[in-house]
């Protein structure tokens, strides 16, 4: 065991701090849940693409820097901290963009991967239906083979597809096999969504802003060339790329670890009122300490991979983990807030209260998006720990 | 049992532990510290069945001299002391894993004590009489010491004890056990062996004062809370384990309870909380090891994070047990008695709090992304 920064990560935490102390906007960006705000994260992700930090995992001639994962800790610990701006793209470059990797054709690979890295083309995910929740294997949207084999026509309704509302394009799944039960007979898809008949109808979130929306197919006629993987593995695609991995790189600690640091900050700064409460102190240690636990599992699971392991079903902790610190964190700071905590951040007298409500929003959908926290418990209890399905 | 070789390649790692910075950072174990783990494991689960343990319940002193011959000869009870003085020469990140397993099987020896208190301090202390004199028969199992701080109150297995150290008004003191007065006091898990101790510090020999008195303590604890944390991971492993297989065949409804998402929800939340409190452990023992300056942050973020894993694993097993939880028969309660044991042994929650807290709210903190390494 060595917990030491070897000398060229120390270099590189330098690189890219100085690159960020240059480039990373002075101010926030606007919500990229709003049409101009959308524009910004774009435009910011062209510029990441330039300095080569757009996805430095990436091998070199994708872009990337061909980075492993301590690398990629480092490089999110100062993003974070520079509190740079969200990636608009995220379901494209942390999500699709590995699936590519090693599910995609050589020209599938070619086609998308640099647009997506360049920030050109956004990506959404089309995934859950009305009847397909939790129970994603309850897929029903089709798409039929033409019968010169050319071509698949798609039929049927997506739902919360996370930003589809200003995305080019979407992932999804659809049945291919109309007699196929459960998780047979699905086929992963890639589509634009100015083809003719796709209709995208934003679903307004907590905060008013359309963050998500339902997408309806009427007859699209989508290229066979579109297909990720073979027809009928769809499933595999979407479940192989090692899960863990992926949150690995979606939710990296530092996110949590400045979350934890601007709640101490706070706490600091609102002794005398929040000290009534002993809780509140109680809260805000167990914060750090959190943010520390999932800091220290991640990078060890990080140096497992990295040496060859492989993820199990533990990875399956890792949501509940990280969601469930993540709300306990916003409402312990609404907490030291007491009455201004149910202010928005444009009221006339909401100064120090920050952005903590909008987080304690966004946090009550970490428990619910990506596999509900209850089918992560169940998960956890069938493939960890062996208990009984039926 | 696992062969000379492999005890000799451990010894080497134990050594080259301190100075290996320009190595990538690595935060696995390797492979022989692994496979350490598992030979002990199997042996330790072979030889402490619960039948032993209720056995030892009933017997006079709670321990089993055969017991301790055999972890001696198998180079645990040395396992920490120096190589010079016939052990095995290695550290906490050495026995981190080992602890585990003693919690496992809630072993009624005091091994970890041993490991990672007594021999630690003997060796700190400086004092090369006592060094001389108990390093070389603790590592051949031919003599206990027992530390007793003032911040447990009482001493662990005192009755057992070729020496006690410990501390009184600040200093440290080596006693004879035959010059204290030793008054038992029943623990709620019978295999812990508590004693009020008082002896005449006049007629002792004093070891350590000052400062220097005062760092061997916060050492000693330091050591003391770690092991009781890891032995809690494994604790919270067994219980778990139990209730996964009670749950799998006892049946209700028509089918084995095991099957129900509430049931299931029981284990799952014990399980994630477990897996987070792992690395913990290893970060504090690496901390201990290389002397770092949040050790004592560290070390109680997993003593909070381990006992507070191994109280919900006792609670939510008891729970999946129904009825049978709360009997004398089933084995459940000999791990759930240790777990609330250990809850409060060596700083308790509040002890340990403080610490994170001044870590956490110090002036000079470093928090955030960053920070961690």
């Amino acid at each position: 065991m060595q917990l030491e920064y070897t000398t060229e990560h120390q270099a590189f935490r330098e690189e890219i701090r100085s690159w960020l102390a240059t480039n990373a906007p002075g101010e926030p960006l606007k919500t990229f849940d709003t049409e101009e705000g959308f524009q910004q994260h774009r435009e910011w992700e062209a510029k990441l693409y330039e300095g080569r930090w757009g996805m430095i995992t990436w091998p070199e001639e994708m872009g990337g820097r061909g980075a492993d994962l301590i690398q990629w800790l480092i490089f999110e610990e100062e993003y974070y901290a520079a509190r740079a701006p969200l990636r608009v793209n995220q379901n494209g470059i942390f999500l699709l963009g590995p699936t590519l990797m090693e599910y995609g054709t050589e020209e599938q690979k070619k086609k998308f991967l640099t647009g997506m890295a360049t920030g050109e083309d956004v990506w959404c995910q089309g995934w859950s239906e009305p009847n397909a929740g939790s129970d994603m294997a309850a897929i029903r949207s089709k798409a039929e083979l033409t019968e010169d084999g050319k071509h698949y026509i798609i039929n049927g309704q997506k739902t919360w597809s996370t930003r589809a509302v200003w995305a080019d394009w979407c992932f999804g799944m659809f049945r291919t096999d109309p007699e196929s039960q459960r998780h047979h007979g699905l086929t992963f898809i890639l589509l634009p969504l100015d083809l003719e008949g796709i209709t995208v109808r934003p679903i307004p979130q907590l905060d008013g802003l359309p963050g998500f929306a339902e997408i309806f197919f009427d007859n699209v006629k989508v290229p066979v060339e579109n297909r990720l993987g073979g027809e009928g593995e769809g499933w595999g695609v979407a479940m192989a790329t090692a899960g863990f991995e992926r949150g690995l790189m979606l939710r990296s600690p530092a996110r949590f670890q400045e979350t934890a640091k601007r709640l101490v900050d706070l706490y600091q700064a609102n002794r005398e009122s929040a000290d009534r409460d002993p809780a509140i102190r109680e809260a805000v240690l167990r914060a750090y300490m959190d943010a520390e636990a999932y800091t220290l599992t991640t990078y060890q699971t990080a140096c497992r991979l990295i040496k060859g392991g492989k993820i199990g079903a533990e990875s399956s902790t890792n949501k509940i983990f990280w969601s469930e610190l993540d709300q306990q964190m916003h409402a312990t700071a609404l907490s030291i807030l007491g009455a201004r905590a149910e202010l928005q951040a444009h009221a006339p007298d909401a100064a120090g209260v920050g952005t903590w409500l909008d987080g304690w929003m966004f946090a009550q959908s970490g428990p619910i998006y990506a596999g509900t926290n209850e089918i992560q418990r169940n998960i956890i209890a069938e493939r960890m720990l062996g208990m009984p399905r039926k | 049992m696992w062969e000379p070789a492999l005890q000799a390649k451990l010894r080497e790692q134990g050594s080259l532990l301190r100075n290996d910075r320009e190595k990538d950072m690595d935060f696995t174990f390797t492979e022989d510290q692994l496979l350490f783990q598992e030979s002990v494991r199997d042996f330790l689960v072979n030889e402490i069945a619960p039948e032993k343990i209720r056995e030892l319940w009933e017997s006079d002193s709670g321990r089993s001299t055969a017991l301790w011959s055999q972890l001696a000869e198998l180079g645990l009870t040395g396992i920490t002391v120096p190589e010079a003085f016939g052990g095995l020469g290695m550290q906490a990140l050495d026995f981190v894993l080992l602890a585990q397993e003693c919690g496992y099987v809630a072993l009624p020896a005091p091994l970890v004590h041993t490991a990672m208190v007594s021999v630690p301090l003997l060796v700190s202390s400086g004092s090369e009489p006592l060094q001389e004199n108990w390093l070389p028969k603790i590592a051949a199992g031919d003599a206990i010491v027992m530390v007793g701080l003032e911040q447990n109150v009482f001493v662990e297995d005192a009755h057992i004890a070729d020496l006690l150290i410990l501390e009184k008004a600040g200093a440290l003191y080596a006693v004879d056990p035959s010059q204290a007065t030793l008054r038992a006091n029943e623990s709620i898990d019978l295999s812990r062996k508590l004693f009020a101790v008082e002896f005449d510090a006049a007629n002792a020999e004093k070891i350590a004062e000052g400062d220097q008195a005062a760092g061997l303590i916060a050492a000693a604890l330091n050591g003391g809370a770690l092991g009781v944390a890891a032995e809690s991971l494994g604790l919270a492993q067994r219980m778990v384990d139990i209730s996964v297989q009670y749950t799998s065949e006892r049946k209700q409804f028509g089918v084995a309870i095991g099957t129900f998402q509430a049931v299931k929800h029981h284990m799952a939340n014990i399980a994630y909380k477990l897996e987070y409190a792992k690395a913990p452990a290893a970060r504090a023992a690496y901390a201990i090891d290389h002397q770092q300056s949040k050790v004592d942050m560290a070390v109680s973020h997993v003593k909070l994070a381990a006992c507070e894993v191994a109280n919900l694993a006792a609670k939510n097993c008891i729970q999946v047990h129904g009825a049978m939880g709360y009997t004398w028969e089933v084995d459940l309660h000999i791990y759930m008695k240790r777990a609330w044991a250990y809850a409060n042994t060596w700083g308790d929650a509040a002890f340990h709090k403080q610490r994170v807290a001044d870590f956490v709210l110090a002036d000079s903190a470093k928090l955030g992304a960053g920070n961690t390494f």
